[in-house]
């Protein structure tokens, strides 16, 4: 039992599990899911299916987060690569055509490498701080897409686009199927491999890691382009399901869902550990708690206040400072102020 | 002839470099002004240069907030929400309430200030990244805004109206009260840097917190003061702007976190902290405030181009931040 308890994912998925719960006290058929024309239906496909951009753009996050960096940019990338794609369907004459949405799916995707290498580019080679390398691109990005959209709404008529986020394939929504093979994708390729313990060196100590041999900037580098792609994809989910490109407000907010999702999970803000799984549920954490609060009744303007709550509770949780003080009731040495010092002593307390 | 290693010697040296993004921002806004006087005739008009002040007073005020936080190394992400939060607070108590003006303008002053003071004691008791606490702080002040009302609420309260539209003149061109307000919060902003031991606290603890600590600087008291600072500059900068609006509206100021950003780093304070000029802060507003006049001058640009260039000009000025600080190794 006391393992169960200290497991990492323990108070996240149990959380989740009360939150789904509690659903069941509002709404009776909560649990139900059916078979409605060959489609799955029911509130639990909802929040998985409303949930899978998030997932997406927070397992890029994720791996960022655990090279001890940080991308603020991702939610105008999700604006950027709709207003691609959006904008190339609308000029082709036939919408419908399948290789012509397959073009403006891989240009978007293409771009959104791009920009996530750009990002990679000034954190891993020039060596900018990430929050402020990245907050370049968040800030033009905006620009960039509204440049793309003309500062207009782009509305498409396109069935093949329109299954990308809304559409199904075998019963099941493609959006979750995407997700579900980029999850599992993701956790082939760092748990399987080496590649995530390479990350987590890196997050570890940079230098540390360069010396031991280990390519740190590559692994940054690519840690951003996989964070830009995933973000990209995120986007193209997100403007296929309502048929249309918003260069202002589509992904508003879109990075600090992704990061608060990562940090639900358990991944350390400080780099050099990460969760996929933690994020996976972080995200669909975050995703019942929107859809519970649509569905009981409660006003959705105090959506923002819920989640001020849970970042401040889960980071004062997370906080060794916090536990420390409130749990042990005796003070860690003061000889640590808070900031680069603390990061630094935390770092070294990583396994890997 | 100077030759690239004298360049680098003269860059090296410290005071040189604490003022060269300075220089920078200055040679950038006399060109930029250069070239607006020398495409439009009306761009000479000091009255071009007045309305910036008057179209930007409320950013100055938040920017100026935020240069203290960066200083210590920090970051600030509730600005533009403590912004909006103050506008609807204030909206809401006059309009529906009926409160008067003079109970209101202390009561958020204090709210912004309160929620800098509580948001600095979890950053430093409990060792948590400034970024995230001020991003949960972010959430929870839009969260208070959209709970309070989600439409705009129209002020016509008397003091509010006459803030709004008076104008001190002098000869033929005029500035608002809000200007004169955001120009007091400068000047004591510049002293308090400059020549009192809060300011010396800021830039030590921005400069190296742990050789500040080991000197015995009172950190925890710099630290929390810095967010309190920046808190009350917020509400303050709310107030600014629902003169400027005569509105309160959760939507107003989404994104000025990034302009106040902007502004600071344009300004030459670098972001890990321990150097930089409140003056600074006031050009790279100016900055801002030109390329927006720009702009519309030219009419052709839409107004995403204003974005993209505040981007481009980060770039550059993290660039040059980054020529200009030693390597850490």
């Amino acid at each position: 039992m006391n393992t169960l308890v200290k497991h990492r994912l323990f108070w996240p998925v149990t959380m989740l599990v009360v939150l789904l719960l509690s659903n069941l006290i509002f709404t009776p058929g909560f649990f139900k899911v059916e078979v409605r024309d060959g489609h799955l239906y029911g509130s639990l496909i909802d929040i998985v299916r409303f949930g899978a951009p998030l997932i997406m753009v927070a397992l890029g996050m994720t791996l960022v987060i655990a090279t001890g960096g940080i991308d603020l940019s991702v939610g105008s990338v999700v604006a950027i690569c709709g207003a691609l794609a959006c904008w190339r369907i609308s000029e082709q004459g036939d919408q419908n055509s399948v290789t012509g949405v397959l073009v403006a799916v891989a240009l978007a995707l293409g771009l959104a490498l791009l920009l996530g290498a750009w990002n990679g580019l000034l954190v891993a080679v020039v060596g900018i701080q990430p929050i402020v390398a990245t907050l370049i691109l968040m800030v033009a990005g905006r620009g960039l897409a509204q440049l793309i959209t003309d500062g207009q709404i782009i509305t498409v008529n396109s069935s093949p686009y329109k299954l990308i986020g809304g559409g199904y394939l075998l019963t099941v929504p493609f959006a979750i199927l995407v997700a579900l093979a980029v999850t599992a994708l993701a956790v082939l390729l760092t748990r399987r491999t080496a590649l995530g313990m390479l990350i987590e060196s890196v997050g570890g100590n940079a230098e540390a890691s360069r010396l031991a041999g280990i390519h740190s900037r590559r692994i940054t580098m690519m840690a951003y382009i996989v964070a830009g792609l995933c973000a990209g994809i995120a986007g193209l989910m997100i403007s296929s399901n309502v048929s249309s490109a918003d260069g202002n407000n589509a992904g508003l907010w879109y990075e600090l869902d992704a990061i608060l999702a990562v940090v639900i999970g358990g991944t350390s803000l400080a780099g050099g550990r990460f969760s996929i799984a933690g994020t996976v549920v972080g995200a669909l954490l975050i995703q019942t708690l929107t859809t519970t609060i649509y569905t009981t009744g409660i006003p959705p303007e105090t959506t923002l206040l819920f989640k001020a709550l849970v970042v401040t509770i889960v980071c004062l949780v997370q906080s060794p400072a916090f536990r420390a003080k409130v749990f042990h009731g005796r003070r860690r040495p003061p000889s640590t102020p808070a900031g680069p010092a603390t990061a630094a002593t935390e770092k070294v307390e990583v396994p890997a | 002839m100077t030759t690239f290693a004298d360049v680098r010697s003269r860059l090296a040296r410290p005071q040189q470099r604490r003022y060269l993004p300075l220089y920078a921002t200055l040679a950038l806004l006399a060109l930029m002004y250069g070239s607006g006087v020398a495409q439009y005739e009306a761009f000479s008009d000091p009255q071009v240069v007045l309305n910036v002040f008057i179209d930007n007073g409320f950013l100055l005020v938040v920017a100026v907030g935020m240069t203290f936080v960066i200083l210590t190394g920090g970051i600030d992400l509730s600005v533009g929400a403590v912004v909006a939060l103050t506008t609807m607070v204030s909206a809401t108590l006059l309009q529906e309430q009926g409160w008067p003006a003079f109970t209101v303008l202390p009561l958020v002053l204090l709210i912004g200030a309160t929620l800098g003071f509580g948001m600095g004691c979890i950053i430093h008791y409990f060792e948590i990244q400034p970024f995230i606490v001020t991003l949960a702080g972010m959430f929870l002040a839009r969260g208070l805004c959209y709970t309070i009302g989600t439409s705009s609420i129209t002020i016509d309260d008397p003091f509010w109206t006459r803030m709004a539209q008076s104008k001190v003149r002098f000869g033929d061109n005029f500035i608002s009260p809000s200007v004169i307000i955001a120009l007091v919060v400068v000047l004591v902003a510049v002293y308090v840097l400059a020549f009192t031991r809060l300011g010396r606290n800021t830039y030590a603890i921005g400069g190296n917190p742990r050789s500040a600590h080991l000197m015995g600087l009172p950190i925890a008291r710099t630290r929390i003061a810095v967010y309190t600072i920046s808190g009350f500059c917020s509400a303050l900068g709310g107030v600014l702007l629902s003169f400027y609006m005569l509105s309160g509206n959760s939507l107003h100021a989404v994104g000025m976190e990034l302009d106040a950003i902007a502004a600071v780093v344009i300004g030459g304070t670098l972001l890990t902290g321990g150097s930089g000029f409140v003056l600074g802060t006031v050009l790279g507003v100016l900055v801002l405030g030109l390329i927006q006049t720009l702009i519309t001058f030219d009419g052709r640009l839409s107004s995403w181009w204003t974005k993209i260039v505040i981007g481009a000009l980060l770039f550059a000025f993290i660039l040059l931040q980054r020529l200009i600080t030693p390597r850490k190794r």
